[in-house]
């Protein structure tokens, strides 16, 4: 009886996130001009000649969609200060989790609503294929995103009532991010250089462990961040 | 329906709440009257559930479900309309689509919304996002309501409104804890009076018919 509910709230919560997204359209577009214009700098500010683009393209598509997630994270408690409307989401009698959820899957869409832009402009700016493994790929950075925005939105959580909560954010994120990035960044130049699926699977077995691990760890650990 | 029994809180080396009691029943509306920074804000946060006292309990019949709460901020998002603000807080509440709807019709009408129930909060006057705050209040018809200064910003035909609407709900049966710092615009409400100073209950009885000017006086006498 408990899950049907949490999720339902949860949703409700998503669902209400993602429609004042789409009016006022704040974060999912500086997050996409954001991507658009590292990729664009990064473009014109690298030598061709010194490394081959499937060695600097993962790096480059990894670092632009960590910054551009953390663009829209900041965003996502900072919502609920309008009109202390978080007040409100604590005095309702739901699980304090389901608001957790909820800001993860709003987040979730966000975020890769941005990558959808990402994908297509790397392959444009650096001439790498990546219809070929478009499949293994889209998995890949599926679960490497789940993993960094679920410490993100918990510690979104968390800074939204410092006064310097844009400044925190990547401070305390950055650190957890270590891990879920550099096993992303190895899959995917090991994808676009052509090699076989089978040694990426270790670091998406990886991925996969360390999503549920922090998102069962930031959901228990959600209530306790948000206590006055 | 609402117990306070010895709530203390602190925030640092200020005494928020020190050794508050009391108790509201159903019908009844209790008005707490007292100078900024006297605390009022803090004990209606921890009847609320929102701050845990460091000592004492609040406990309400019926739990978090059973309170509404109309405070200094709308807790309303701007890009949404009314309607859909309304339906959002209402689907927290787990209200079902038969009873949101009427109730919903009966909120817009009571509170004058009627004609902007599709328009975004953003776009409203800081009286009729005052009006909307109240009708999320209400949505899930609760029996106990949390008012912070809930006047704040209604011109004087809207603050009459309300005081129609709380007084009708009064007589249906619900508990009401109002906190404001000005005497005049709750004291007609009230079932009983209290001032509050430094985190104590300064004076606490029934307002036994007093009018406004009475208990204005009696305020200052008592806070002074």
């Amino acid at each position: 009886m408990r899950s049907p509910k949490l999720l339902r709230h949860a949703w409700t919560v998503a669902s209400k996130d993602l429609l004042v997204e789409f009016r006022s359209r704040t974060a999912i577009l500086s997050a996409a001009v954001f991507v658009v214009l590292v990729l664009v700098v990064f473009n014109f500010g690298r030598d061709p000649t010194a490394v081959s683009n499937v060695d600097l393209a993962p790096s480059i598509l990894w670092v632009t969609f960590t910054f551009a997630a953390i663009l829209a994270m900041n965003r996502a408690f900072q919502l609920e200060l309008e009109n202390q409307a978080l007040d409100g989401l604590l005095l309702a009698p739901i699980e304090r989790s389901s608001i957790y959820l909820g800001k993860l899957i709003a987040n979730l869409v966000f975020v890769a609503g941005v990558e959808l832009v990402g994908v297509p402009l790397l392959a444009l700016f650096f001439n790498v294929r990546v219809l070929p493994y478009l499949g293994p790929l889209l998995a890949l950075i599926a679960l490497a995103t789940i993993g960094f925005v679920a410490v993100g939105t918990l510690f979104s959580a968390m800074t939204t009532r410092t006064r310097f909560a844009e400044l925190l954010l990547p401070v305390l994120l950055l650190p957890f991010m270590i891990p879920p990035l550099s096993w992303a960044v190895l899959a995917t130049g090991r994808l676009l250089a052509g090699r076989p699926l089978s040694e990426i699977v270790g670091w998406l077995n990886m991925l996969a462990v360390y999503d549920i691990v922090f998102v069962t760890l930031a959901v228990f650990l959600f209530p306790a961040t948000v206590n006055e | 329906m609402l117990l306070a029994e010895g709530l203390r809180h602190s925030f640092g080396a200020v005494r928020a709440l020190d050794d508050v009691s009391f108790g509201v029943q159903p019908g009844q509306t209790l008005a707490v009257f007292g100078p900024n920074g006297a605390g009022k804000t803090t004990l209606l946060k921890v009847l609320a559930g929102l701050i845990l006292p460091q000592r004492g309990r609040a406990q309400v019949d019926g739990g978090r479900r059973a309170i509404g709460w109309i405070g200094h901020q709308p807790q309303l998002y701007g890009q949404l309309t009314v309607r859909e603000n309304l339906r959002f807080w209402a689907s927290l509440y787990d209200v079902p689509e038969s009873e949101f709807l009427p109730r919903t019709d009966d909120l817009l009408q009571r509170l004058g919304l009627r004609d902007h129930e599709h328009r975004r909060v953003s776009e409203l006057s800081r009286g009729l996002v005052q009006r909307a705050a109240i009708a999320r209040a209400l949505i899930h018809d609760p029996r106990v309501l949390l008012l912070d200064e809930p006047f704040t910003g209604l011109d004087r035909m809207a603050a009459e409104e309300l005081r129609e609407l709380l007084s009708e709900d009064a007589a249906e049966g619900r508990a009401s804890v109002l906190v404001t710092h000005n005497v005049d615009e709750g004291a007609e409400l009230a079932t009983h009076i209290a001032f509050m100073r430094a985190g104590r209950f300064a004076h606490f009885a029934p307002r036994a018919g007093r009018g406004p000017q009475q208990v204005s006086e009696d305020y200052r006498n008592a806070i002074a």
